[in-house]
């Protein structure tokens, strides 16, 4: 971790310094412990505030299209950016939609073993108490007013880096390994499978439950990269999709659309999951549509920069068993 | 929904399941609409369920409108459009075909009744065949029942705020 560190400083120094890019997008020392906070570095002295351990959760990407659309100068910008393998696999679907040019970033890609969810850490200790936190390859240690504890990151990783099976960045022009092997995810994702094993009325039952905690902040929306719309469908007023109520069926409108504007763009990265405040399993509905496409059309979204995204393209001979055929 | 529709609704020919459902019907206007049409000329008897919407393409429909519909107090959606290979715009249909699949299964997942949004193709020469399809949903979404759990109550928000 330490060594990454010091990699990413060092090197980021060097591409500012050489005028390589002119700001890089990376992470700095949160203002609470287990905390990470995304950072914009424009000088070779600042890029030694850049920090890499378990908790640099956020999905960078997210800011490059807002970047790019304000950018004057387009054609000489260059913006670098660090990259976990699901931070890649959102860029190369950027790209893919012109929301980027491969030329206008640098990418530095880290190959990762696994973000710690410091919500199930906290949910374990008294959080007003912690003071610091250190971390070896397996563990974390929780330094408090109690003393110290330590922690297995398995036990407490984000539950899409559970899945993951793109640890190593598909897209970058500097790769940094860390001293950890990448995660590889062995076993297929439970999530839809124990769900869709539930009758369909609790199925029903259970995402009123959980989107019922929904405040309509939309820090979902606003935490993913793939929403980069300038109008979202929420926010439009001719004519108005949905009403700006806390109706339950106002708010499971507003989550199926959205999530079904992931579909075959979704990396599962997990950003909305992390945004959240009032941690809904969002995971629960978005995972589904990540599987589907999978199945249905072979594709995983982010892996290859040339294959075209599964509903801008058809096949003639694409399955439709789900079409009625009346007699 | 105008009342006047909601008493015809009311009178149902069979006592003893009187619930009609309401159902919206997206027909593009190459071939489901013609079809529609034909049903009609020919006086091919079908049930009464249907409020139809005619779009240019059944590529033309978002997602959206069909959760709308749902939303808005209708118990079922039907989107019809043209065989593959026939669309008027080429390719229209195949698109729209890929995204009902995951559609149909999201819906489906989360726990809406399969039944309740239904897709098929309807040429313009196929007046019976719209007939049938007509039957066919209207069947399945009686047995349904009307769709209570996601229909936006109007008075409950007002209550609210």
């Amino acid at each position: 971790m330490k060594q990454a560190e010091h990699e990413i400083r060092s090197n980021v120094g060097k591409l500012l310094k050489q005028k390589n890019i002119d700001v890089f997008i990376g992470y700095e020392k949160g203002s609470l412990p287990l905390r990470t906070s995304p950072c914009f570095v424009s000088s070779e002295k600042e890029a030694r505030k850049l920090i890499w351990n378990s908790f640099c959760t956020n999905n960078l990407a997210v800011y490059l299209p807002r970047i790019m659309s304000r950018v004057k100068n387009k054609g000489s910008t260059r913006v670098g950016i660090i990259c976990k393998g699901c931070d890649s696999r959102s860029l190369v679907e950027l790209i893919k939609e012109k929301q980027l040019a491969r030329g206008q970033i640098y990418i530095i890609g880290i190959s990762c073993s696994g973000m710690v969810d410091y919500k199930k850490i906290l949910s374990q200790v008294n959080s007003d108490e912690v003071i610091g936190v250190d971390e070896t390859a397996d563990e974390i240690t929780v330094r408090s007013k109690e003393g110290e504890r330590v922690f297995s990151k398995e036990e407490n990783l984000c539950e899409p880096c559970r899945a993951c099976k793109h640890a190593v960045p598909t897209v970058y022009d500097m790769l940094i390994r860390t001293a950890q092997q990448p995660r590889q995810a062995t076993t297929p994702d439970p999530t839809v499978h124990d769900f869709l094993m539930k009758p369909r009325e609790e199925r029903w039952q259970i995402l009123e439950q959980e989107l019922s905690k929904c405040i309509r902040c939309y820090a979902c929306r606003n935490a993913c990269p793939n929403c980069y719309c300038k109008e979202c469908f929420a926010e439009q007023t001719k004519p108005r999709w949905f009403g700006v109520t806390t109706d339950l069926t106002d708010i499971i409108f507003y989550h199926t659309i959205r999530i079904f504007h992931q579909a075959g763009r979704c990396v599962d990265c997990g950003a909305c999951i992390r945004a959240c405040p009032m941690n809904i399993n969002l995971r629960l509905f978005t995972r589904m549509l990540v599987d589907e496409v999978k199945e249905r059309f072979g594709y995983e979204p982010g892996v290859s920069a040339k294959e075209v995204q599964p509903l801008a393209t058809f096949k003639t001979e694409d399955r439709q068993d789900f079409m009625i055929e009346p007699e | 929904m105008e009342q006047s529709d909601d008493k015809t609704i009311g009178q149902s020919d069979n006592k003893t399941n009187p619930f009609e459902p309401r159902i919206l019907a997206f027909l593009c206007n190459w071939c489901s609409y013609a079809g529609a049409d034909l049903a009609g000329v020919s006086r091919f008897q079908y049930p009464t369920t249907f409020r139809v919407i005619r779009v240019p393409c059944s590529g033309r429909i978002n997602p959206l409108y069909i959760i709308k519909a749902l939303q808005s107090g209708f118990d079922g959606v039907l989107v019809s459009g043209c065989h593959p290979g026939d669309c008027h715009y080429i390719s229209g249909n195949y698109f729209a075909r890929r995204r009902f699949a995951l559609l149909k299964k999201f819906l489906e997942y989360l726990g809406i009744e399969p039944e309740r949004v239904q897709f098929s193709w309807v040429s313009a020469a196929e007046g019976a065949r719209f007939a049938k399809v007509v039957k066919k949903v209207t069947e399945d979404i009686k047995r349904c029942g009307p769709l209570e759990y996601f229909k936006k109550n109007i008075d409950s928000v007002e209550r609210e705020s």
